[in-house]
């Protein structure tokens, strides 16, 4: 019984947040919205057993992506009213094509239900055992089966932060940056001098 | 008892409303760019509802690389976002036609 209420209720809330993301005025906004779809979904994925993912999703998603798009909305001076122009008129159009879109999803699952089409099962090669936890078996898969991939995954994300920093880097003309080859070229007789002044009188450098 | 059709109702709806997301803000490109990782979201609980059903963990490590992708694919795409900005001043998606694509 409270399974299907947490459902219900985590269902919900992820859709209905989802269609404020995309109607909001305040991109901000949207953007908070955004996190609670995200949390919400975390929470359905919780309900089938798929802790990590839900974890990952938490952490990944609110922690970075979310803070990111906040970060750029914020630091970007945007006229949000001008951009919001063609909102009506694209309004009919867009309410047809998700209409269509979603009609034929929905047929898609009505014809599965029918029985007119089967799924292929598992090849058991991936399969959950009894008694260990979902984060342990992940973790097998990953450093076995899919080590590759993971290490591949790793490379992607390496790759856009270098293309992230390498984009917004700028070099401005008035930074003063460190010259390392200047700085270890430098010596100790050249930085210091020893002086001996004499009591009562001042030094000249 | 909630079956896999619920999910793949839940997030049918998601994924719906992420193109519709696309559609109705066409000019402004951060929400197109919230439109899709709220399609991703959608593909990656269809992903995680159908490897609990199926007992196979595949679609659990499958949703992770979708996610490792959509978090690259979010940094890269703001990073240009916002040299995009610096150069324009604006981040109409209708103005930008330098390329002549």
């Amino acid at each position: 019984m409270i399974h299907v209420f947490a459902f219900y209720l985590f269902a919900v809330l992820t859709i209905a947040s989802g269609a404020i993301t995309i109607l909001a005025r305040n991109p901000v906004h949207s953007v908070l919205w955004l996190i609670l779809a995200f949390f919400n979904a975390a929470g359905l994925m919780v309900l089938v057993g798929a802790e990590f993912i839900a974890m990952l999703l938490v952490i990944v998603y609110v922690g970075a992506v979310a803070v990111l798009f906040l970060f750029v909305v914020m630091m970007l001076d945007i006229d949000f009213a001008e951009l919001r122009a063609g909102f009506i008129k694209n309004f009919p159009l867009g309410m047809l094509i998700a209409l269509v879109l979603l009609a034929e999803i929905v047929l898609g699952i009505g014809a599965y239900k029918a029985g007119a089409m089967h799924l292929g099962t598992p090849d058991g090669t991936a399969i959950t055992a009894p008694g260990v936890s979902n984060i342990a078996a992940i973790g097998q898969l990953l450093y076995g089966r899919y080590l590759f991939l993971f290490e591949a995954s790793g490379l992607v994300l390496l790759v856009a932060m270098i293309g992230a920093i390498v984009l917004t880097h700028r070099q401005r003309p008035d930074s003063r940056g460190q010259n390392i080859a200047r700085q270890n070229a430098r010596r100790p007789d050249e930085a210091t001098i020893n002086m001996k002044p004499e009591i009562g009188k001042g030094m000249t450098l | 008892m909630i079956g896999i059709e619920h999910y793949v109702v839940v997030s049918s709806i998601l994924f719906v409303l992420g193109v519709l997301g696309i559609f109705l803000n066409r000019k402004n490109i951060i929400v197109i760019l919230m439109a899709i990782e709220l399609i991703l979201l959608a593909v990656n609980l269809n992903l995680v509802a159908f490897s609990a059903f199926l007992h196979d963990l595949t679609g659990q490590v499958f949703a992770m690389f979708v996610l490792t992708v959509a978090a690259g694919e979010a940094a890269v795409g703001l990073a240009i976002l916002v040299i995009y900005f610096r150069s324009r001043g604006t981040i109409a998606v209708d103005d930008a036609n330098r390329m002549k694509g």
